[in-house]
């Protein structure tokens, strides 16, 4: 006995039992997972990857540290707090990355990205992109030829670059390499080409700052025992001559604190604050807008929501109870909207709430309103209610009702014959059946108001739009992707904490749809 | 023996198909991106269709899209896939693609036809090439409409009269957006006119602007549509309204509403075409082909027949003539006219393309108050 116990259990062909009938299940789920695969997959490709990859953006920051590598690098060691401009490594770098940006039309691209965070910065890229190429850097091509007639050959740095002083003059190299990349992408043979005036730009400031080259060759150490003497032009002065707001260490401070790539400054932006180089700090208070617009979708959800229970209940009701004759023609009623277009039905709901409009039209020729005292119904909260309530009440009247058609009429009947009035009948046995499809109908409702866009665009005025409006106009006309994704993920961390919220308080295995 | 014929057969088809290929170097198909309405029709019966009577089988598919026209663009040369030949966008959208690289720079000179008079595209167009990719068809403004039944004896010259509620009591249409509204909020709160920029730079103009902005705020309705204002004008549910020209011209001689134009300091703006970056040398070489046509000095003249809006050409301007259906003189319509255009603004792009992130934010914040 105790020998058989101390061993696993095995099956017959001598594997354990354990790992025999795993095997089996194995099997068998790989075959369910095979039905549901088509599925699945449409899911991800069309759904899940997309979106996520959307969501991603709201924290992706890759274009500083793409189009400004070798800036980036060095500016890291940038102390952002002496408020003094950075040095010529952080010049001569960005001048470096600035030629091959404007080269590849990238630097209006990054100029808009950061433009987000720093007014003025678009048009100082877009600026500065026109002249980097023609800077007065060419002095240095001119002066390391006048020491020796072999610096204008590229095969010279060729040699040189790709050889052992390559590790001495790290930032020449790193020019050289991308030149040479460059070169590959254009279809020119590189040792064909001129060599590039920043690439004598990189090599004189990296001689004069004593780069080692002792081992090097000849004409190397000729050149760093020269370039002392070279006439210089001022990087500085070249990007202040192209735009003086280069002196604003600002603009520095905004590319040092966005060259990671990733960045909370979406998300920061997105609850009205933003990232410093102190930390998160929020905006003036002139430019909040976001908490307002969330809070404000919130509670107009739930109005609309609630606005819906109220409406739709009876309507319901009414359905699940008449003879089946008449309830076929109210659910053709329910319906109709159903089949007409969105756009019409909100531009309907102008025309009737409008001041010259037709509800306010009877109301004065009833004599309840003044002509010159005409109502405001349209163009803010209430507008948008009523016109979404009026949109969404399908979605509430028919998970209702398919519910309470389940509700066998004897329970009320036994309720009444037991000495119940209509009213605790009601309240007391009908109602509390009848929840589940309130719940199904809450939620349906809730979570398409919260990310309605249209008719608050159109009936909302200023008092009455939703979150989704700014997140729209983030994608279609400001291009702030990152700032729409991040609102997104949020707006979308809210729906799920609310179901979360909702299945611990109501359960969702009481919410029905019939 | 066999081979040889094979080698022949081969080699014939090949020249044939070259011959083919020679023939029909350019694409037989070509997606134009436009707003829609009766904009786009002006194009299809002043460009498209003489360019389909010249061009057989060549065959023109229209997309409402230039509302989102930067966004879907970005969105298309992020998957790679460019499905647009030829877009119509307004100048700051033109700058912003050209800045993204989603548009094609070109020569004006070598695309473009030179003008009736003889003058060169670059001199025809002048300053209204406003970016290296843009190639403008129209000069149109964006300006006001007022009620003539609703301002009484003393009908508004003035644009302040927009920020008068005493004198002119009743809602105000304004675009729900800072551009226009700011400059505005400051020519009428007492800013020189070749200040206005200069203030609005500065936080102390954008508040200044937003506080004038805000003795109206309860008086205005905001919209985002251009069809929206002429509608409130004529339900009468406003007493006046910013719009764009030619959609006020509708709605004062193709639908006789008691409507007129308040031309004081409309703001002038362009709408052009612009080449998406990155098409097939097939469907350029089309694209190429009818740009030239579309944008010659007749074409854009013929455009004015049908709709309010100036042609980008100064050759063009003499040739504008009559209504294609009311028949009435089209010139006196355009803003571009000496008496309409005594007081106007200029559209600053470059200022909005820096700006346009910052003010929006205060501005929409000061809305949602």
């Amino acid at each position: 006995m105790a020998e058989t116990n101390a061993g696993p259990m095995l099956a017959a062909d001598g594997t354990p039992l354990k790992k025999s009938l795993a095997r089996a299940l194995r099997r068998q789920k790989l075959r369910a997972l095979m039905l549901i695969a088509p599925l699945l997959i449409f899911v991800l490709v069309t759904f899940v990857i997309p979106i996520g990859d959307m969501l991603l953006r709201s924290v992706k920051n890759d274009i500083v540290a793409d189009t400004l590598p070798a800036t980036v690098e060095v500016l890291g060691d940038w102390d952002h707090d002496a408020q003094e401009l950075p040095g010529d490594d952080v010049w001569t770098a960005f001048y470096v990355d600035m030629w091959f940006a404007a080269e590849r039309k990238e630097h209006t691209r990054l100029g808009t990205r950061l433009n987000y965070e720093l007014t003025g910065v678009s048009s100082l890229f877009r600026k500065t992109g026109r002249r980097v190429d023609r800077f007065d850097t060419d002095i240095y091509a001119d002066q390391f030829v006048a020491l020796n007639p072999e610096w204008e050959a590229p095969q010279t740095f060729a040699a040189m670059l790709d050889g052992p002083a390559a590790d001495e003059l790290p930032l020449t190299a790193d020019a050289w390499a991308r030149w040479k990349e460059f070169n590959v992408e254009e279809g020119d043979a590189v040792l064909e080409e001129d060599v590039p005036d920043f690439v004598y730009t990189a090599l004189h400031y990296e001689l004069s700052q004593g780069a080692e080259v002792t081992g090097a060759s000849e004409r190397l150490r000729a050149a760093a025992a020269a370039v002392g003497e070279f006439e210089t032009v001022s990087l500085r002065d070249q990007f202040a001559d192209a735009d003086e707001d280069w002196l604003d260490p600002e603009v520095w401070k905004t590319i040092q604190l966005y060259s990671p790539r990733v960045t909370p400054g979406y998300f920061a932006n997105a609850a009205d604050m933003q990232v410093t180089p102190e930390g998160l700090e929020s905006r003036p208070e002139n430019q909040q807008i976001y908490g307002v617009l969330f809070k404000r979708t919130l509670f107009m959800s739930l109005v609309i929501t609630g606005s819906c229970i109220l409406l739709g209940y009876p309507v319901a009701w009414l359905l699940a109870n008449l003879p089946m004759r008449v309830a076929n023609l109210l659910m053709i009623l329910v319906l109709l909207p159903f089949w007409t277009s969105l756009l019409v039905r909100t531009s309907a709901w102008k025309v009737m709430l409008q001041q010259q409009g037709v509800v306010n039209d009877v109301l004065v020729w009833l004599g309840l309103v003044a002509d010159d005292a005409r109502l405001t119904m349209i163009n803010n909260q209430f507008g948008t209610i009523v016109a979404m309530t009026h949109i969404l009440l399908p979605f509430m009247i028919l998970p209702m009702y398919s519910v309470m058609q389940t509700i066998p009429p004897s329970y009320l009947r036994a309720a009444k014959s037991l000495g119940a009035t209509n009213w605790t009948a009601f309240w007391r046995v009908y109602f509390p059946q009848s929840v589940p499809g309130i719940g199904a109908g809450s939620i349906l409702v809730f979570i398409l108001a919260i990310g309605y866009y249209i008719t608050p665009e159109i009936v909302g005025g200023n008092t009455g739009t939703f979150i989704s409006n700014r997140i729209a106009y983030h994608i279609s006309s400001s291009l702030n992707w990152g700032l729409a994704a991040a609102l997104g993920t949020i707006l979308l961390v809210v729906v799920l904490v609310l179901y979360w919220a909702y299945d611990r308080i109501v359960g969702i295995d009481n919410v029905k749809l019939g | 023996m066999k081979l040889t014929k094979t080698l022949l057969a081969s080699t014939a088809l090949t020249v044939a198909a070259g011959a083919a290929f020679a023939e029909s170097h350019m694409a037989s198909d070509m997606t134009l991106v436009s707003w829609g309405g009766a904009y786009q029709s002006s194009q299809q019966k002043a460009y498209v269709e003489p360019y389909q009577a010249a061009n057989e089988g060549v065959n023109v598919v229209w997309d409402e899209s230039s509302a989102e026209a930067v966004a879907k663009l970005r969105a298309m040369n992020e998957a790679g896939n460019i499905t647009w030949d030829l877009v119509d966008v307004v100048a700051s959208d033109a700058i912003r693609l050209c800045d993204e690289g989603l548009a094609m720079e070109i020569d004006a000179d070598e695309v473009l036809a030179d003008g009736d008079d003889g003058s060169k595209a670059s001199d025809d167009f002048g300053d209204l090439l406003v970016s290296d990719c843009f190639i403008p068809q129209i000069v149109y403004s964006t300006t006001f409409g007022y009620r003539t039944d609703m301002v009484g004896d003393t009908p508004p010259t003035s644009v302040c009269a927009v920020f008068d509620t005493e004198t002119y009591p009743g809602k105000r249409a304004l675009e729900k957006r800072p551009i226009n509204n700011m400059e505005w909020a400051l020519l009428c709160d007492g800013v020189a006119k070749d200040e206005v920029y200069d203030v609005l730079e500065t936080a102390e103009g954008q508040d200044r602007a937003l506080a004038k902005l805000d003795t109206i705020k309860d008086d205005v309705i905001w919209w985002s549509a251009g069809a929206d204002t002429p509608q409130l004008l004529a339900d009468g549910e406003i007493v006046m309204g910013s719009t764009y020209n030619g959609r006020l011209f509708s709605v004062i001689e193709e639908q006789d509403q008691p409507v007129a134009m308040l031309w004081d300091a409309q703001v002038f703006d362009l709408d052009g075409w612009i080449i998406p970056a990155g098409l097939s040398e097939e469907r350029l070489a089309r694209v190429k082909d009818f740009v030239k046509f579309a944008t010659d000095t007749q074409r854009l003249a013929d455009q004015a027949k049908y709709i309010s809006y100036g042609p980008a050409r100064a050759s063009s301007a003499p040739l504008v003539g009559q209504h294609a259906e009311l028949g009435i003189d089209m010139a006196p319509h355009m803003p571009t006219d000496p008496n309409n255009a005594t007081n106007t603004f200029l559209y600053n792009y470059e200022f909005w393309a820096d700006y346009r992130d910052d003010i929006d934010a205060k501005f929409q914040a000061w809305l949602a108050q």
